[in-house]
């Protein structure tokens, strides 16, 4: 594979239902050209944590995969109303969501840091008021 | 364990992935949460839940789970039972509460994952 391939999704954030889409779809794709199952595993659950906060935090956003030869790429990029505080945003148990969101089974504070467990590299750049953009890295 | 034994231990009602009833499954986990699901959860194939939302199945496609189980009399919605058929996951439910259909597993064999948090 010399070419990256580059997959890139809208993540719908009006509607929790389709939350995961391309996370799900990711997760096709990836088996479909063979990866290992952990490997699968990681990618999927960073990138479907980072969708869900897309949504319930962001109002949507667009989510980029990169195939490399020697790593997959995932960037999730939102308008949202941004991180105040990254390194609180980091601690697990620390969450801003609301009880409606708790309600749906999500908010526990444990997106972020399990999106850092599942990857070799995080980057967040946050600007409040214009957007969230995270770039997460799985080495192959 | 088979997981057509699963569902005759709690008397559930199969929603989907009929034909994937004999399928072996080892570890199971029970949460409404699904934030700790996907942090916590290492190789269990088979959840047991009493949130009923889309979500649920995603989760347990996400972390390669076999088998959900929706608790106290759950109905899982039109779109679950889709979604659960397309990812080859078996939908139960049962009208026996989360403790008590956790136990039955458990004395019967199924057991928590060793991995710790």
């Amino acid at each position: 594979m010399s070419e990256p391939l580059v997959f890139t999704f809208e993540v719908d954030g009006e509607n929790f239902t389709s939350a995961g889409n391309a996370s799900v779809a990711v997760k096709k794709k990836l088996r479909w050209l063979g990866f290992p199952p952990e490997i699968i595993r990681r990618v999927s659950v960073a990138m479907y944590e980072g969708e869900i906060n897309m949504v319930i935090h962001a109002g949507g956003g667009v989510a980029t995969v990169t195939v490399l030869q020697d790593r997959i790429d995932i960037v999730l990029e939102d308008h949202g109303p941004g991180i105040a505080n990254v390194e609180l945003a980091m601690k697990e148990g620390f969450s801003t969501a609301t009880d409606h969101i708790r309600d749906l089974g999500f908010g526990a504070g444990m997106g972020l840091p399990n999106m850092k467990k599942n990857t070799d590299s995080m980057e967040i750049q946050t600007e409040l008021g214009k957007g969230t953009t995270i770039k997460m890295i799985i080495n192959l | 364990m088979k997981i057509s034994k699963i569902a005759s231990l709690l008397n559930a009602k199969v929603h989907s992935g009929a034909d994937l009833l004999d399928s072996e499954v080892n570890e199971a986990c029970g949460s409404d949460m699904m934030s700790d699901v996907l942090a916590f959860v290492k190789n269990q194939a088979v959840l047991l839940s009493g949130l009923v939302n889309s979500q649920v199945i995603r989760t347990a496609d996400m972390m390669d789970m076999r088998c959900v189980v929706l608790v106290r009399n759950k109905v899982p919605t039109e779109e679950m039972i889709e979604l659960a058929e397309e990812s080859g996951i078996v939908l139960l439910s049962t009208s026996i509460r989360m403790y008590e259909a956790c136990g039955i597993l458990y004395v019967n064999g199924l057991k928590a994952s060793t991995t710790e948090a």
